[in-house]
């Protein structure tokens, strides 16, 4: 069997469509796991993996750290809050402390774009990317992509729109880069100040009206307004942006087709989402919370397999 | 390279239904039974077993497949990482009597992974092993199959291949292979 053609997952954009397919299969191996009555497999029973997070996360940490325990690793947990770093520590220094302790792979989040790739040339040990500032978010792309696989039974022609904050959304990039590795067509949909100036590069169509994404599109991925990341404001305020940009049920209805609906969470009801479409038999948001863990079962399973 | 034929479709027929009259004398109407395929390449002989079964019986028989490779011990022993297959094993097989199908009992560490593997989904009253192929004299663990096709005598060096039509092929062969 062949591998991944990489060594780190440090974003999508290094990956091939073939990376990409393996990745899937071997998850859909790893959702029949988790849905057995023992759930946990011996696989990386001889690995260590740091869970390094310099920035704050529930679902990517605890899904990482839950997958990790599926496949029996051994997993040490390391937030930045309650570290060494607040002394002044440099990352590389942090890192080659824990990799001191024998550890195997790192998942890394870091508030700078970038941060993972600086590791991967400096460390021996396998990283994975869980978010470097708004640059990747690879396996949140990766399990997004696969939840419109299951869905829909495939990617390739599909067309996503990916609608709010795309300027400040690693959610965004990565999953433009998947979708259209897979041969997805992708439209961003937002208010012009929340879309980077040069979207257009990127080969994505834009739209900015809310109305005119939801009847083009058969997927709508709905990111959250990242007010932790904007520093001017970027909208009047949250009233004016929900009225533009709130997905509601009678937004949907109005529709003569179905389509289906994703959010990376955690969601603000009532702005970018409104609760009655949030838990629509539209929505397949709780499928990519349960889909997120056996791609990240199968993404550590691929990395950590190999005897390099 | 030197390639012999050890079992071609004609006999394979016959030994396939001799070891399901062989289950039959211990399993009954298979009531409690239920019949594993090791994936990849035992499942094609477990279908086989539970079809003739069926005929025979005149009854469905339970067959699952089950795939071990998250279980085995040479992980990290390869270039690159072993590649998984699917498992469907949709009934419980808490109590059951369990008859695990592969084509070639080896070096025994398929089955050994197997065993973990199968543990997911319930204790089993016991389990039974069925080889098409057991190779003597290359056993790493004290593993034995309780119903066998037939039994080779092979050295190291000397490689069995299964051809079932399932594969795409046109004809049932099984080959003894000599490398160089």
């Amino acid at each position: 069997m062949q591998g991944l053609s990489v060594k780190h997952l440090l974003g999508i954009k290094g990956l091939t469509e073939k990376d990409i397919q393996l990745i899937f299969e071997t998850a859909d191996n790893f959702k029949e796991v988790i849905n057995r009555p023992i759930k946990k497999v011996p696989s990386l029973r001889d690995i260590t993996i740091a869970n390094i997070f310099f920035e704050n996360s529930t679902r990517t940490r605890l899904s990482f750290e839950l997958a990790q325990k599926r496949l029996s690793a051994d997993v040490v947990n390391f937030s930045s809050s309650s570290s060494s770093v607040k002394k002044g520590e440099t990352l590389l220094d942090t890192v080659n402390n824990i990799l001191a302790m024998k550890v195997d792979m790192i998942v890394m989040r870091h508030a700078s774009v970038g941060a993972p790739h600086f590791l991967a040339k400096h460390i021996k040990a396998k990283i994975v990317n869980a978010g470097d500032g708004t640059h990747e978010h690879p396996t949140q792309a990766l399990l997004d992509a696969y939840s419109i696989r299951e869905r829909l039974g495939g990617v390739a022609g599909k067309k996503v729109c990916i609608f709010g904050d795309i300027l400040h959304s690693r959610v965004a990039l990565s999953n433009i880069f998947a979708l259209q590795k897979l041969g997805a067509e992708v439209m961003v949909c937002g208010p012009v100040t929340l879309l980077p100036r040069y979207i257009k590069e990127l080969n994505v169509k834009v739209e900015l009206d809310l109305k005119k994404a939801l009847a083009w599109c058969d997927v709508a991925n709905v990111l959250r307004i990242q007010l932790e990341r904007q520093t001017i404001k970027y909208f009047p305020s949250l009233r004016e942006y929900s009225a533009y940009y709130g997905i509601t049920k009678s937004l949907l209805d109005s529709l003569n087709k179905e389509i289906v609906i994703m959010h990376p969470g955690p969601i603000n009801r009532g702005i970018e989402l409104s609760s009655d479409v949030a838990d629509s038999r539209h929505s397949i948001i709780l499928d990519q919370v349960e889909n997120g863990l056996a791609v990240r079962m199968a993404v550590l399973y691929l990395l950590a397999g190999a005897n390099q | 390279m030197q390639k012999r034929n050890i079992i071609d479709s004609e006999l394979l027929a016959i030994t396939i239904e001799r070891l399901c009259h062989q289950l039959i004398e211990n399993h009954g109407d298979f009531t409690d039974s239920v019949i594993l395929g090791l994936q990849p390449r035992g499942i094609s002989l477990a279908e086989r077993i539970s079809h003739k079964l069926t005929t025979i019986l005149k009854k469905k028989i339970s067959l699952g497949y089950l795939d071990a490779t998250f279980f085995r011990d040479d992980f990290r022993k390869h270039e690159t990482p072993l590649k998984a297959n699917a498992t469907k094993v949709i009934f419980p097989i808490e109590d059951k009597r369990v008859i695990l199908v592969d084509d070639v009992l080896y070096t025994g560490r398929t089955v050994r992974a197997a065993f973990d593997a199968m543990i997911a989904f319930g204790r089993p009253r016991n389990v039974e092993f069925l080889a098409l192929i057991d190779r003597n004299y290359s056993r790493q663990f004290p593993i034995y199959a309780n119903y066998v096709g037939m039994e080779v005598n092979c050295l190291e060096s000397e490689k069995v291949l299964v051809e079932l039509k399932e594969q795409g092929l046109k004809e049932d062969n099984v080959w003894l292979i000599k490398k160089k």
